[in-house]
């Protein structure tokens, strides 16, 4: 059992958590993921450390489905079943120069241990955080820290510039010479934003999302095409060359048990609603 | 004596062979000649003193035979449904040149069964010795070394990747032959020793190398659990499985009883399995047992086939269908499965491996429908750990190697089980453990 010390909703259906867990936290690196299995019947499922103070890592998760809405749910104090971590590989920190770092949504909870480590090598990192709008927006404190310079985009314009992430790394590509760029967000917003900087060759890093199962290279549910080969994330991962992904088959194999999900969530809420009614 | 029937049997998870009864036990036992020089314990990877345990059993002193198994076996439950008798301990039975040799499997199980329901003590922990052992792994090799240093008197810890320990015992041998709660217990009882178990510790992440070569001896049992893929055209197709993946949804997940446990499994309504070895009877049953339709494909004949006989069988019982000298070549569909395209295969001149080699026959392409399609063509050694043990000495398949006694040409780090081996038994793996055991033991005696 492992003890979450603090939970907090930090935007609009998303949500921070602090698990004790020294094996962990004594040895993650930027980059690296966790698998977390809430209780005996729960699934296990892939979230990064976002952070890590002490004996404690920083998980950062939007709520979607059953087992989020159930971590979501846990309370300061209480336990959760199980923690394993920190798996991948971690990010390749060297000193590049200069480095953008592009987040979408819930994407930007990996950013800050990656922009401290790219500081820490030397790199002046450039910050990018988009969100649909600013209500579901995170760590723009944290990142603006951090980071040298940060641009803030929502999708509806209600707070920093009105576009995609997109749009401002263009901009950049085309202004500056930029020596590396991570790109961390839903499928979909990486495959788009990494065609920026294919043309230009700049080296660009993903962080690839498919299901996983164990996490340690023992059942391929995780595997990705990169550059015609196959690719376990969870070992060979989880962050790839961009350029070289195949996202439309990570986006075809992350909808493999879609009906399934729902069931879960909807079993879920059901029993949430009527142990609230008992009450 | 019972087989439950196929039919009554391919709707649930619940164990297939349900073993001896106490009158059976004792006239099987009453067979056994008590040879002289007997050829069984020869047979047998960890040397249990098979003639004494049956004695005991004829006697009906069943505590008592289990006290003597115990002496050289922690998981005789275990091994009582799983090893492969009819090819060790059985198959050198003097009784089986003339009639059918001793059923030593079915005897081994029956005592562990009453062991475990009358809670026969387990032995205890030998005398600290003060020094620290490592163990990576909690399959039938770890758990083993486990049990051996801490009679020893050494302080062990095990590591283990997963949420629980057992490794294949636990993931991939499915409960119809292997239930849960007997891995459980037995493993539990080598932990009550004093052993220290580390589950979600993934050595080599959670624990670095340097950490683990701290230790006054590291055991390597890391096993064989990377799935091999056959790099068909359409492989990455939703539907498509490691054998891995589809029984450790369902064994170690419970996926069988989704939506009650919360990780899902496709519910093919007509399955393909690829391979003929145990792992793709598991498979090939377990989908079974989700309500497919299943076709299991293999290159060879039937003779061929690697799984244990009895496990053909028991598949064959369940309405699973053969499909020999045929061989997957593309699996079709836009998104998911829809088919997996086969060629007819022709048996030519042996090979190496002393089997005849399948060769496509020209022309023969046909379509098995499918919704699933699932892999066991083997495992190859978990890399994890071992790509970051960049000094240690490996085999061409990935494998470590390791001489008679589980040395590695690390100083103070051993190896046993499928690490070493490839994929093979259970009782190998066990076997080569207590050698391992053994030989650390005398290296931190001196
Ligand atoms: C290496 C890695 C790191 C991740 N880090 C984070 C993180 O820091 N924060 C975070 O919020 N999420 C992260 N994810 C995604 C997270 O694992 C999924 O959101 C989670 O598994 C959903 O579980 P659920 O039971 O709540 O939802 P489910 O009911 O399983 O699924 C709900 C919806 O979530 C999507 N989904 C399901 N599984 C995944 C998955 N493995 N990856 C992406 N989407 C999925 C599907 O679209 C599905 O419809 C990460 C995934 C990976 C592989
Ligand atoms: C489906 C299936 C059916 C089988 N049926 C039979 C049968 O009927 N009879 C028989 O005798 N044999 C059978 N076998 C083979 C048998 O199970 C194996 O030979 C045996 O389990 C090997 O034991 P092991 O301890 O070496 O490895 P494993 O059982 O594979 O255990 C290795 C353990 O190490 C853990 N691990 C790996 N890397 C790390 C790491 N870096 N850090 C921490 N932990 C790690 C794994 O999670 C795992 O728990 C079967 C195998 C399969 C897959
Ligand atoms: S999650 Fe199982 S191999 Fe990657």
């Amino acid at each position: 059992m492992y003890t979450i010390t603090a939970s907090n909703e930090i935007a609009e259906n998303i949500f921070e958590i602090w698990v004790e867990a020294p094996h962990v936290a004594t040895h993650a690196q930027a980059g690296q993921f966790v698998i977390i299995r809430v209780d005996e019947t729960g699934e296990r499922i892939p979230l990064t450390i976002s952070a890590v103070t002490g004996d404690r890592v920083r998980i950062i998760f939007m709520a979607v489905g059953k087992t989020t809405h159930a971590l979501a749910g846990i309370q300061a104090g209480e336990d959760i079943a199980d923690i394993a971590g920190p798996l991948g590989k971690p990010s390749e920190i060297e000193k590049y120069g200069t480095c953008v770092l592009v987040g979408g949504g819930v994407g930007i909870a990996s950013l800050p241990f990656i922009a401290q480590s790219l500081k820490k090598a030397d790199n002046r990192v450039i910050g990018i955080i988009g969100a649909r709008s600013a209500n579901f927006l995170i760590l723009e404190d944290e990142m603006r820290s951090i980071c040298d310079e940060l641009c803030i985009t929502t999708d509806d314009g209600s707070k920093g510039f009105h576009g995609f992430a997109a749009d401002i790394l263009k901009e950049l590509n085309n202004t500056r010479k930029l020596d590396a760029v991570w790109i961390i967000g839903p499928t979909i917003m990486m495959k788009v934003t990494a065609e920026v900087t294919r043309e230009k060759k700049v080296q660009t890093f993903v962080s690839l999302n498919p299901i996983m199962v164990d996490g340690t290279g023992m059942c391929g549910s995780c595997r990705c095409r990169v550059g015609n080969e196959t690719k376990f994330a969870c070992v060979d991962g989880p962050e790839f060359d961009a350029h070289a992904v195949d996202f439309n088959l990570l986006m075809q194999r992350q909808r493999m048990y879609t009906e399934m999900e729902r069931i879960s969530l909807e079993r879920f809420h059901e029993y949430t609603c009527t142990s609230r009614e008992e009450q | 004596m019972a087989v439950r029937p196929a039919d009554e049997r391919v709707r649930d998870f619940s164990e297939v062979d349900t073993g001896f009864s106490r009158e059976e036990a004792i006239a099987e036992a009453e067979r056994c000649l008590q040879c002289k020089k007997p050829l069984c314990i020869d047979g047998c990877p960890v040397g249990i003193d098979i003639p004494a345990f049956i004695a005991l059993i004829a006697e009906g002193d069943i505590c008592a035979a289990a006290g003597i198994i115990q002496q050289s076996n922690m998981l005789p439950a275990i091994c009582g449904r799983v090893c492969p008798q009819e090819t060790q301990c059985e198959e050198r039975c003097i009784l089986g040149n003339k009639e059918s040799p001793v059923r030593i499997g079915q005897l081994e199980r029956y005592v562990a069964d009453f062991a475990r329901k009358e809670g026969v003590l387990p032995p205890e922990r030998g005398k600290n010795t003060g020094k620290q052992v490592a163990v990576v792994g909690s399959g039938p090799a770890g758990i083993t070394a486990a049990a051996e240093l801490a009679a020893a008197g050494h302080d062990v810890t095990i590591f283990e990747s997963l949420h629980k320990p057992g490794g294949v015992l636990t993931y991939g041998i499915p409960a119809f032959r292997l239930p849960k709660d007997i891995v459980d217990y037995e493993i539990n009882r080598v932990l009550s020793r004093g052993v220290r178990l580390l589950c979600n510790h993934v050595v080599g992440r959670s624990i670095t190398v340097q950490e683990l070569l701290a230790y006054d001896a590291v055991l390597l049992g890391t096993g064989a659990g990377l799935p091999y893929f056959m790099n068909l055209p359409g492989e990455h197709l939703n539907g498509v499985y490691s054998a891995n993946e589809f029984l450790t949804r369902i064994n170690l997940m419970h996926a069988d009883r989704f939506p009650l446990y919360d990780t899902p499994v496709i519910r093919g309504s007509r399955v393909v399995v690829a391979g003929a070895g145990n792992v793709a009877m598991d498979a090939a049953r377990a989908a079974r047992r989700l309500g497919g339709r299943v076709t299991l494909v293999y290159r060879r004949r039937e003779k061929d086939m690697p799984a244990r006989a009895a496990e053909i069988a028991h598949a064959r019982e369940e309405g699973i269908t053969f499909v020999t000298c045929a061989n997957p070549v593309e699996i079709s569909g836009e998104t998911v499965v829809t088919g997996v395209s086969c060629v007819k295969m022709n048996m030519c001149e042996a090979d190496e491996s002393g089997r005849p080699s399948a060769v496509p026959i020209p022309d023969t392409q046909f379509v098995i429908d499918a919704d699933i399609f699932i892999q066991a063509i083997g495992q190859g050694p978990n890399p994890l750990l071992l790509s970051l043990f960049d000094s240690i000495s490996r085999g061409k398949a990935g494998n470590v190697i390791a001489d008679a006694d589980g040395k590695t040409s690390l100083p103070r780090v051993f190896a046993a089980g499928d690490v070493t081996t490839g994929s093979a038994t259970v009782i190998e793996a066990m076997g080569a453990a207590k050698k391992a055991a053994k030989a650390i033991c005398r290296m931190l005696q001196d």
